[in-house]
């Protein structure tokens, strides 16, 4: 008998089915929990049914979103954000969770520390009552947001109920110009496809220029999965996610290992894999990419100016442009490059791991910065790494200050926030009105991107700029 | 949860696509309990003078009918409850954040997704009449405008029983209590290296 081919999305789904309902809803089995301080009202669920958390070994909870980024020493000040960090620990201690807390030496925000402790695998079910779990699909799990409902659920059984998604494939063959990185491809991807273009779905990245990303750079594509609407972002598993792996605390160790990896080696699509959807891109047509709106889907190239609703016929549409432009303060016609900005952000699950924090470095080494600015590395790992290479001094002698680890600006809930009416080049992944504060205005970039506008003071196209 | 079966009420037209998350609950009162009355921060930076939530011609209004991919973004909850604690039990659009429409129906919320030129006439018609009332028969599958007309709406059959009822999922799901345990020992077998720190 012949097998039906697969893709890695069925692969993985079909892995973890326990039971499918008539009407076609699927019980899934999920290999890993994470839990952040918004779960309170989760935990506040199972505790008021009074269940248990079935499976805590397979349960983790992260201290991120609102941890502050400047000193550590003191508590925090803000007494209801000081309560979100403490009730997560209480929360994981009464449940007998494992806890990464503010002072942990692996803390970090949950999408770059769980990868990086070896509790991404390849293969896995993940969830977390967070959007961006789509950023653990580059190990070829999949990952997908809950929320607090569900969160509960997935506590007091280990399962989820789900109907099976769409599968959309995304193929970006080619090589990246000079200085355009993983973020720009994502940046071009949402643009094409639009905020809701996969919902739905979910998509797997494949094509030679995928191929060629680092897990850093795979970790940013699948991360704004969400952002293009899917459901999660998967990439087919190879050799540079197990060398990635290997070793990492918690990850399987020598025959498991060995096991795992033969194991792993089989979730890649068949070549003749059926997907609902595809969409394909040239990678050497991609260019350093900003959003000029309120949502990522108005990413567009550097190079290019303003929009004009005057162009738009769909008069709702034109509208909906106008009071984007109104938000952000831009006349149509505007070339992006001559938009000033307020301040820089460099951070976030999306890129504020090592090797972006790199790419910022490279083009702020030996400059000053005309704006203000944060730089926060994603986790403390990440954070020792950066400072053993001396990029926290080229950071902090361009003018830019030098945070702990965590969420910070992407979202601003530990006090981080963009004040009212400033523009930020920020490397998030969300331009949403007030998603960085009340009326603050976000244009989304890759972190060489950030680091070039530092410079300026403006939208820059790095690559006028250079990197060292 | 409040189970959904019909609804009478006025509907509130809202012109704007990409209605995410952080405008339908701000990130700051994400740390508020759900007794802080998070119905008051429903949408709350949006409400400018003006705003159609504020309109008194739109008052009491249960139902929404906005534009595409309303709900995206985080996965908030907290967004479902500020609909829910401000008085809506369902809203319309021709596209929904996935995670944004799963809360919902955990919540007694109905989410009907339209044709994008369906929702657009229903928007017009309540600017047009604004107060009219529409009404939602769950059982049926329709939703009836201002305009008398029932239009036929698609919806997941689980999804579509959890809301009637009322159900509660994990008093659900614990009737598969069985096959959860056996597929956790041919787990164990199959996946030996599962486990975190093997
Ligand atoms: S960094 Fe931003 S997007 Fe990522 S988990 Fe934190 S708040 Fe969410």
């Amino acid at each position: 008998m012949t097998q039906h081919p697969r893709s890695l999305f069925d692969k993985v789904w079909d892995a973890h089915l326990v039971a499918t309902r008539p009407d076609g809803q699927a019980l899934l089995a999920i290999d890993r929990h994470f839990l952040h301080e918004g779960s309170f009202h989760a935990f506040g669920m199972i505790d008021h049914a009074k269940r248990p958390v079935r499976r805590p070994e397979l349960t983790f909870a992260v201290a991120d979103h609102y941890v502050p980024s400047h000193s550590r020493a003191t508590p925090i000040a803000d007494p209801e954000i000081a309560n979100m960090v403490t009730m997560l620990e209480a929360n994981a201690g009464r449940h007998g969770l494992r806890h990464f807390g503010l002072h942990d030496p692996a803390q970090g925000i949950v999408h770059v520390l769980a990868p990086e402790q070896g509790l991404t695998l390849p293969g896995l079910t993940i969830v977390c009552g967070d959007s961006h779990t789509s950023t653990h699909g580059a190990f070829g799990a999949l990952a997908f947001g809950i929320g607090a409902t569900e969160v509960s659920h997935v506590l007091a059984t280990q399962t989820l109920w789900q109907r099976r998604p769409r599968t959309m494939r995304v193929t970006i063959d080619g090589v990246l110009g000079a200085h355009v990185t993983a973020k720009d491809l994502i940046l071009a991807v949402i643009g094409f496809i639009g905020a809701d273009g996969a919902a739905g779905h979910v998509i797997e990245y494949a094509g030679s220029a995928i191929r060629a990303l680092s897990m850093e750079g795979r970790l940013t594509v699948c991360n704004m999965s969400i952002e293009a609407g899917a459901r999660a972002g998967m990439i087919a598993p190879d050799d540079t996610t197990f060398s990635w792996i290997e070793g990492r605390n918690y990850a399987p160790k020598g025959e498991l290992f060995d096991r795992a990896v033969a194991q792993w080696r089989t979730l890649p699509s068949d070549p003749d894999a059926d997907f609902d959807r595809e969409v394909s891109l040239d990678a050497a047509v991609i260019a350093p990419s900003v959003t000029w709106g309120t949502s990522p889907e108005t990413a567009v190239p550097v190079t290019g100016a303003v929009p004009d609703p005057g162009a738009e016929s769909d008069p709702v549409r034109a509208g909906q442009m106008r009071k984007m432009l109104d938000y952000m303060g831009l006349i149509p016609g505007t070339r992006l490059e001559d938009v000033g900005i307020d301040r820089v952000f460099i951070g976030s699950c999306t890129n504020a791991r090592l090797e972006d924090l790199r790419a910022a470095a490279a083009v702020l080494r030996g400059r000053r910065a005309m704006v203000p600015g944060l730089v926060v590395p994603g986790s403390v790992p990440v954070r020792r790494q950066a400072e053993a290479e001396g990029l926290d001094r080229v950071f902090t002698d361009a003018g830019l200050e030098w945070g702990e680890p965590g969420c910070s600006m992407c979202v601003g809930i530990n006090g981080d926030l963009v004040p009212a009416g400033e523009r930020c080049a920020s490397t998030t992944n969300r331009n949403f009105p007030g998603r960085q504060g009340p009326n603050a205005r976000t244009h989304l970039m890759s972190p060489a991107m950030a680091a070039a506008a530092a410079v300026t003071g403006k939208l820059t196209d790095v690559r006028k700029l250079g990197a060292s | 949860m409040d189970p959904f079966v019909t609804l009478t009420a006025p509907a509130v037209p809202l012109d704007i696509a990409n209605i995410d998350t952080d405008q339908l609950l701000p990130a700051r009162f994400l740390k508020k309990p759900r007794s802080a009355g998070y119905g008051n921060f429903l949408l709350h930076d949006e409400r400018k003078p003006g705003f159609p939530l504020d309109d008194p011609a739109y008052a009491g209004a249960r139902v929404l009918v906005t534009d595409r991919n309303f709900g995206c973004g985080s996965s908030r909850e907290g967004a479902v409850y500020a609909l829910v604690d401000g008085g809506f039990r369902c809203v319309v659009a021709p596209s929904f954040g996935d995670i944004f429409a799963a809360n919902a129906a955990k919540n007694g919320l109905l989410t009907i997704t339209l044709p994008e030129e369906t929702v657009a006439e229903l928007r017009r018609q309540l600017q047009e009449t604004p107060g009219a009332a529409v009404t939602v028969d769950l059982p049926a599958q329709t939703l009836t405008g201002p305009d008398g007309q029932p239009r036929p709406f698609a919806i997941d059959p689980f999804k579509k029983e959890c809301l009637i009822e009322g159900l509660d999922d994990v008093a659900l799901t614990l009737r598969y209590q069985d096959a959860i345990d056996a597929f956790d020992r041919a787990d164990e077998e199959a996946r030996p290296w599962l486990m975190p720190g093997t």
